[in-house]
């Protein structure tokens, strides 16, 4: 059967060429691998290999022909014994394609699609009355939450710099190798990037990693594992691969440990679709919503504070406390203003608040806990009530979290705002390291006060 | 969401053994002994270099090369009709390292990672032609759902994970691969195949670190084919020779003809018996040569076309097969045929991979999570 030649796509973008030359001629025999033609694209000049063998036939578009579309039948290439040059088709006008394929691969209008619905709320499981409180670290409930998945599932493991024999570079995994031993409990080489790899791996694999990293800063030596291998892999596989990994450690901001040291990678992490993003504040959420990622199906970027390991705050002792992914919290409720934090900014927004009560404003305080996917449903509701909005961030201002929630109250709450939504985040400067800089660089209440009064125009 | 958990279901839900941790030895791992030696594998390899294949093994071994180096022609042919788009890189020229090796392993219970190059080792895995295909044009019907392409293929089923797109990503993957295996004790391994160019990644040695460290079952291998993308190995690597590069971790090397599929079978032989009897990771170097452009858009000026058809004339891994399978009494035209039934079932899943229709756009918004939030 006569085999038409046409011309080629020869780069991602080529949709037309120069034939420059042809080194066949009619007549000629070739063998696969041959060089037929050498033809021009916007890039190059490449070589027309002939993949199979055969009698050029006849040629169709001659050498010099420019803006030849790709899909144009160039030649015609005949089988052992074949006579095509009775046969050949007419030579076409110059820069015909073949319109089936066009037709075909013709791509799928995305606007056509539509979003799936939004999905049910989930509030917290209810606390049953009469159940023990607890005051515990946000330190041990971190480890409180590892230890119990550990022991409710044999694919659970911990891997990270100083986790199992120096008992966690902040003491977070403190008592886990001698209850799980160095199978579960593994201490790695300094080499962010390979054990994420690792991590990440074996979640491919089918286990339930949880990978510490000392402090978020160094995961930068790892991200591409993160947002490349975990984020996009179900997604590209069609949903075949799963990554249930969670990747955890401290986040922002710590003590005049300078500006390397000292970021907030919430922004970073929560723009990437396919991941999930937890930062906690308290001792409850940080056990609920750890045991929550450990469990998901997803991977999870676990956001901690060095500066609240140490705090104590309630915890219900219950089997099994676990809180929804995905929901944010009202820690605070009240009428006049609202103020959405996350992390370590919910302390100084509920300091905030308790100041601005003295003054006769009363604040509600949403503590976000997931940052992506964000609940807008809470803080919209909550900006329909109080008309007013605040965001406290400790990390840098330009596209933060409070960015991003401050587009959803444009987008979603444009008619609920009774004045513009104001972000209380850090400088937009490394962190430095002298004590009074440091100081100066980072948010605190006061600066969430002035910002609260400003928007119920009470400055 | 039901098709997306119920297609992982075997993976995720996985149960390992319950046994008491192993006590790992305070100071030495087992890889830091004395009996280290590059060559220990390499000397057991050089004393019988090629597997004595029976007819029929040669056959499959000869079919699965030609259904690759069929596949990927016309892969071609379908990129230059615009059917395939983005980037696309052929195995052409490389066949016998991805048949060879992979012959040696237990399909479903070891591991296969890879690159970019990918639809070679899912072909010589047994994975269907056709949902390749139709992955490389887009198709709902595609492996990936058509959310993949060519560099990002991957089948659970068959233990395959892949298809990566970043350079040298598939290393330290492969190895939480092997990591997983020892973990639940499965007996399995892991296959981590990476280019010369991959080779010069930080995280390639800060993965061989903690496999030799932590006696992973891997196999590592270089197929090293000359070039990464434009850069001749000289021209990038102080030490072009790969299966010395695990020395500094005690990971011994085996140096591979590729290009010769009964030789990289015996040598898979002799790596996969070494990492399955616990003695830990194996880098292999298995030298061979792509005929093709390192992708669709490479216009090949970093080598001359004699260069090429020099090793297509002398060195052919399909052609050598062919030989070899007519000095053993195969028929011409048995083999004839053969290459009949391959253009057949390569013609019907591109004819597969041009009709299947492309996703429904609701597809653009699911897999993106596996969980409900």
């Amino acid at each position: 059967m006569a085999i038409e030649l046409k011309m080629p796509a020869l780069s991602p973008t080529m949709e037309e060429g120069t034939l420059a030359k042809w080194l066949v001629k009619e007549g000629d025999t070739v063998s696969a691998g041959d060089v037929l033609a050498e033809i021009e694209t916007d890039k190059a000049t490449m070589e027309f290999e002939s993949i199979d063998e055969g009698v050029v036939g006849k040629i169709l578009v001659e050498e010099g022909a420019e803006n030849v579309k790709v899909g144009t039948v160039i030649a015609v290439l005949a089988a052992e014994g074949e006579d095509v040059s009775a046969t050949a088709p007419a030579a076409p006008a110059s820069g015909t394609p073949d319109e089936p394929a066009e037709a075909e691969t013709a791509p799928a209008v995305a606007a056509a699609a539509e979003k799936p619905a939004s999905r049910p709320r989930v509030a917290d499981p209810e606390i049953p009355a009469g159940t023990n409180m607890a005051n515990l670290t946000v330190r041990e409930a971190l480890r409180d939450a590892m230890a119990e998945e550990m022991r409710l599932d044999p694919r659970v493991f911990v891997m990270g710099e100083e986790v199992a024999e120096y008992q966690g570079a902040y003491k977070v995994t403190q008592g886990l190798l001698e209850e799980f031993g160095p199978k579960r409990v593994i201490d790695t080489p300094i080499t962010e990037y390979g054990f994420a790899g690792i991590g990440t791996g074996a979640a491919m694999g089918g286990l339930r990693p949880i990978v510490e990293f000392m402090t978020f800063n160094f995961a930068m030596q790892a991200i591409d594992h993160i947002i490349n291998s975990a984020a996009k892999t179900n997604y590209m596989s069609g949903g075949q691969m799963r990554c249930p990994v969670v990747f955890r450690g401290p986040n922002g901001a710590a003590s005049r440990v300078a500006a390397q040291h000292s970021q907030n990678y919430a922004p970073w992490y929560a723009s990437v679709p396919g991941l999930i993003v937890i930062a906690p504040y308290d001792s409850s959420d940080a056990k609920g919503l750890l045991k929550a990622a450990i469990r998901c199906d997803d991977p999870v970027i676990f956001l901690e504070n060095e500066l609240v390991y140490g705090n104590s705050f309630e915890v219900a002792q219950l089997d099994d406390h676990v809180l929804p992914i995905g929901k944010a919290r009202i820690v605070r409720e009240g009428t006049d203003v609202t103020i959405v934090s996350y992390s370590i900014g919910v302390k100084f927004a509920l300091e905030a608040a308790e100041t601005l009560a003295a003054e006769g404003i009363d604040a509600e305080v949403i503590d976000l806990r997931t940052l992506r996917p964000l609940d807008t449903e809470t803080i919209l509701e909550s900006l329909a009530k109080t008309n007013r909005l605040v965001v406290a961030e400790e990390g840098w201002p330009a596209c933060s979290i409070a960015s991003e929630v401050i587009a959803v109250c444009m987008e979603q709450g444009f008619d609920h705002l009774d004045a513009p939504v104001m972000r209380v985040c850090n400088e937009d400067v490394p962190l430095p390291y002298a004590a009074n800089l440091e100081k100066l660089a980072l948010i605190d209440a006061p600066r969430i006060v002035s910002a609260a009064k400003k928007v119920c125009y009470k400055d | 969401m039901a098709r997306a958990s119920s297609s992982s279901t075997s993976k995720s839900k996985r149960t390992p053994v319950k046994k008491p941790a192993a006590k790992k030895p305070a100071s030495k791992p087992a890889a830091a002994g004395d009996d280290f030696a590059l060559r220990s594998l390499q000397d057991a390899f050089e004393k019988d270099k090629r597997y004595k294949a029976s007819k029929e093994e040669l056959l499959g071994f000869y079919e699965k090369m030609l259904l690759i180096r069929r596949f990927e022609e016309k892969a071609g042919q379908l990129y230059g009709l615009g059917l395939i788009g983005g980037f696309c890189h052929l195995y052409i020229g490389q066949e016998a390292v991805a048949v060879g090796l992979q012959s040696a392993l237990e399909e479903g219970k070891d591991s296969v990672i890879t690159g970019y190059r990918d639809h070679g080792h899912m072909l010589a895995y047994g994975i269907d032609p056709k949902v390749i295909m139709a992955e490389l044009t887009g198709r709902e019907a595609g492996i990936s759902r058509g959310k993949g392409g060519s560099m990002h293929m991957f089948s659970t089923e068959h233990a395959f994970y892949g298809g990566h797109g970043i350079v040298g990503a598939q290393v330290p993957l492969g190895a939480g691969l092997a990591f997983a295996h020892q973990y639940n004790e499965d007996g399995g391994l892991c296959m981590a195949y990476f280019g010369d160019g991959a080779a010069n990644q930080g995280q390639v040695y800060e993965t061989f670190n903690m496999a030799a460290l932590w006696n992973l079952p891997i196999v590592f291998v270089v197929e090293n084919n000359q070039y990464a993308m434009g850069t001749a190995v000289a021209r990038s690597s102080a030490e072009t020779e790969f299966y010395r590069r695990g020395t500094a971790f005690r990971i011994p090397g085996l140096d591979v003809n590729g290009m010769d599929v009964l030789e990289v079978h015996q040598a898979a032989k002799i790596a996969v018996e070494h990492v399955r009897g616990g003695n830990g990771p194996v880098l292999m170097e298995l030298n061979t040569y792509r005929y093709r452009g390192h992708s669709m858009s490479d216009p090949a000026k970093y080598r001359t076309r004699e260069e090429v058809q020099g090793v297509r004339e002398k060195s052919d891994p399909i052609e050598l097969a062919k030989a070899e399978l007519i000095k053993l009494g195969v028929e011409e035209d048995t083999l004839k045929d053969i290459d009949k039934a391959i253009r057949a079932a390569v013609g019907e899943a591109a004819e597969f991979a041009e009709t299947s229709p492309e996703p429904e756009p609701s597809e653009l918004y699911t897999d993106v999570l596996v969980g409900d939030y």
